[in-house]
């Protein structure tokens, strides 16, 4: 990963307007995989469909520790997840249309019985953003995204094990870790599914692991046995990497 | 004020696996034949190359599977809880549509053993009083796995069934299952070839005694043409066939081996989006008159018909019958009644290998890809001294390697670098050899109607009340010892491991498999069973009730072999016996 994605990544969480300049693009060679990289909207330019801006700058700070940016492979703003969170909460999901909704509800089942919640994914967002940045306010004086990178690991850590009361930040009935079950979830969906639906951007994260995508014929493959899969990613779309 | 259709001989409720072979047997004996799908149109030419080839919006957002807003049903452990319902799909995952759950299967098309038919019988021969817990409600299938060789054989000739004999005619054939019923014709195609996982598998198994054999699959190892003439295309192992719908149309399903046939018959017609909601009975309750159903314009309409064929999912076949007074409501606590009566799921469990130095290539893959022994079924091994009946496929499966949800080694960070590292050291780098197993029927794990959720045509739910008993969980403590000394023999890097604990209750939320079977169960009286030998309702002798509801208990093999032959014995039936004298064709 270069240094300039990283940049612009802390670019745009301090406020600052961040493009990458047109120059450098121009002067680079890009295969295929790159210009489809370069046609996903670049996240600092994005606007969502469903967050209001100050839940954006939740999810933006939340996904690039989810999934940091390293030499690894791409990080979660990188590979452009709050792009694919934002767009699956305001698409069918984010409603639950497909989930059966109707009451009465009993949010205290045993976890055994599933998802029990009154809420869609998208109420789930909002309620959960809206509680951890309440405890973030209390205990730090800062909105959540405003806090380092450890703090805000110290903060996903006590969600994921239900350290945090919601209830006490004003939200009842879901609990931390159901929030953060989501939003992990949900970005790591982003992060391994095909392009087309906002994250994976460049199919970068499937070209860290070794999944070929859509190419979806492997006749000539079947019989080679413990052999590395020679080529890269094609999308839905059509685009390779 | 209703609308009224044209009157049909035949009404047929779903469009899946046996609603598709009830359609094309009873239009080509001549009846006019409708089918009433409730889920929408799905056609080969929608799902072409590459749009199947997308996990999120298949397998994560199941695009081709019943929605729960329309679908759900309610689940409980006992008694005793009230019941909540399936919000989203967890444990099982029913489909819809055209195709219904043939679509979307994994294509294992594996036929039950002549015991696992006649397990009571067994049962009673092998095991001495007290042995096994009390509440069971074992019984025999009321047809014999000889009388039922034909339809196997013939349903395995419309899918292009690809796998190896263990059993032609009496005559143990190496390579195949020695514990499978004498086949009177080898497989129409041979095994699908083999992924590495496989081939491990199979070595370890050998050389440890057991006798490994590959998957019987659905998806076809080589062209083929049908006795519908339909054309199925060689599996190219896209490696997205369970969840998925075939791209390739080398998978087995309603729409490549029998619909394409059957829509061409004049006789033949279908509605997509329409809603069953009851069946009708004549005044006197002894015959249907037919079925009424919402259609798109949200209209009620009625569909007169000489019979009546529910050849909906299991779930939807009990409550049709609930919600229309067929047959007698099942009640736990006096045993009495039938309808609801000996619903029964499966278990599963796995341990999952990590080799570093081995490249599995996962992506690479048809959904029944694997490998399996049969030594840990009833009647291949002795269970008695450990005091459960039941057994398990015992397999290393590679049904498909699309990566959301990947298995990664103990101790992997959820989340963070560790998790990215997690994932680019370990994607296709892990097997994993697996349990599928029987399930016994119980005295309280059984169906109703709830008394509270209702669904958006205002009927109420099913409601489930299941959970594991004794019997399952020490045949999971059993197997799990099997499965962990392959582990060991194979030797990697590390393994984890998912199985039952001994104190385990039935957790809704994680994915085990769509074999939910029993609660109209076929029997010899009507005394423990709401249908006979030939599907047909004791009680309403013009409705036929074919599927996995037929089951009196869950076997170790996968369900659509044997619901299909089910399904053709009943037609011939029909064909052959009913339209000509219509009434019950058993004496009771």
């Amino acid at each position: 990963m270069g240094i300039s994605s990283h940049t612009s990544r802390r670019a745009f969480l301090m406020g600052s307007v961040f493009a990458l300049p047109a120059a450098v693009i121009g002067a680079r060679y890009f295969d295929a995989a790159q210009a489809a990289r370069l046609a996903a909207p670049a996240i600092e330019k994005y606007q969502p469909a469903f967050f209001n801006s100050q839940e954006w700058r939740f999810v933006l700070a939340a996904c690039d520790r989810l999934i940091p940016p390293d030499d690894v492979g791409p990080g979660a703003l990188e590979a452009n997840i709050p792009v694919f969170i934002d767009q699956e909460l305001h698409g069918s999901y984010g409603k639950a249309d497909d989930w059966y909704m109707r009451g009465p509800f009993n949010p205290e089942a045993s976890p055994l019985m599933g998802f029990q919640l009154p809420y869609s994914p998208q109420e789930i967002y909002r309620r959960g953003i809206a509680a951890v940045g309440a405890y973030a306010r209390q205990t730090y004086q800062k909105p959540f995204e405003d806090l380092d990178d450890k703090t805000r690991d110290d903060v996903l850590t006590k969600l994921e094990h239900n350290q945090i009361d919601f209830a006490v930040f004003g939200e009842p009935v879901l609990k931390a870790s159901a929030f953060f079950g989501f939003l992990l979830t949900n970005t790591q969906e982003g992060y391994l599914s095909d392009p087309m639906y906002g994250g994976n951007k460049g199919m970068e994260a499937w070209k860290m692991i070794g999944f070929p995508g859509a190419r979806a014929s492997f006749l000539e493959w079947i019989g080679q046995h413990n052999v590395k899969y020679p080529l890269g990613p094609v999308s839905l779309l059509g685009e390779r990497a | 004020m209703s609308i009224i259709n044209d009157a049909v001989d035949v009404v047929i409720v779903g469009l899946g696996w046996t609603g598709s072979i009830m359609s094309i047997e009873l239009a080509n004996a001549g009846l006019k034949v409708r089918a009433l799908e409730s889920g929408p149109e799905r056609t080969n030419a929608e799902y072409i190359y590459p749009k199947p080839a997308d996990q999120l919006s298949y397998s994560i957002r199941q695009k081709v599977f019943a929605r729960a807003s329309h679908a759900a049903l309610t689940v409980r452990h006992d008694r005793s809880q009230t019941a909540l319902p399936t919000r989203r799909w967890g444990a099982f995952k029913p489909g819809d549509g055209v195709g219904g759950a043939g679509v979307h299967w994994t294509a294992v098309l594996i036929r039950p053993t002549p015991i696992d038919l006649k397990l009571k019988t067994f049962v009673d021969q092998a095991y001495k009083p007290g042995q096994l817990q009390d509440d069971l409600q074992i019984q025999d299938f009321p047809v014999s796995y000889d009388e039922l060789e034909p339809h196997f054989d013939f349903f395995e000739k419309v899918c292009g069934a690809s796998g190896a004999a263990g059993n032609l005619r009496g005559k143990i054939q190496e390579g195949g299952d020695p514990f499978e019923g004498p086949r009177s014709n080898p497989y129409p195609l041979p095994p699908l070839q083999d992924t590495l996982n496989n081939t491990m598998f199979a070595s370890v198994a050998k050389k440890m005694g057991y006798h490994p054999f590959p998957n019987p699959s659905a998806a076809a190892s080589g062209p083929w043409t049908n006795p519908y003439g339909v054309q199925i295309a060689p599996c190219n192992y896209c490696g997205f066939c369970s969840d998925y719908f075939c791209l390739n149309y080398s998978k087995a399903s309603p729409q490549t081996t029998i619909l394409d046939a059957v829509k061409r018959m004049p006789n033949f017609s279908y509605r997509t989006n329409a809603h069953v909601i009851r069946v009708d009975m004549h005044d006197d309750r002894k015959t249907a008159k037919g079925v009424t159903y919402i259609d798109e314009q949200e209209q009620e309409v009625f569909q007169p018909a000489s019979i009546v064929i529910l050849a909906s999912f299991q779930f939807n076949n009990v409550r049709f019958m609930l919600q229309s007074g067929i047959g007698k409501p099942y009640d736990p606590v006096t045993g009495e009644g039938v309808v609801g009566r000996n619903y029964a799921f499966l278990s599963n469990g796995n341990a999952t290998l990590f080799f570093k130095d081995k490249n599995f290539n996962p992506f690479v893959a048809a959904g029944p890809t694997g490998q399996m022994i049969n030594d840990f079924s009833p009647g291949t091994f002795d269970a008695a001294p450990y005091g459960f009946i039941g057994g398990a496929k015992l397999h290393s499966s590679q049904a498909g390697g699309a990566p959301i949800g990947m298995a990664l080694p103990g101790g992997t960070p959820k989340w963070g670098a560790g998790w990215k590292k997690g994932i680019k050291d370990w994607y296709g780098h892990s097997m994993k050899v697996s349990i599928t197993t029987t399930c016994m029927s119980y005295r309280d794990n059984y169906l109703d109607l709830d008394p509270t959720y209702k669904d958006p045509y205002g009927q109420p739910l099913l409601r489930m009340t299941f959970d594991w008993k004794q019997n399952e969980l020490k045949l999971q403590q059993f197997l799990r010892e099997r499965v962990l000394e392959i582990v060991k023999e194979l030797g990697p890097d590390s393994h984890t491991e998912n199985f039952l604990k001994p104190d385990s209750h039935w957790d809704t939320r994680s994915y085990v498999s769509t074999h939910n079977v029993g609660g109209a169960v076929m029997g010899d009286t009507p005394k423990d069973s709401a249908i006979n030998r030939y599907m047909q309702s004791w009680d309403a002798h013009n409705v036929f009730v074919p599927g996995g509801n037929a089951f009196p208990q869950n076997f170790q093999a996968n369900p659509t072999d044997m619901i299909g032959a089910l399904t053709y014995y009943s037609v011939k039936a029909i064909t052959e016996k009913y339209i000509r004298q219509p009434g019950p064709l058993v004496a009771i």
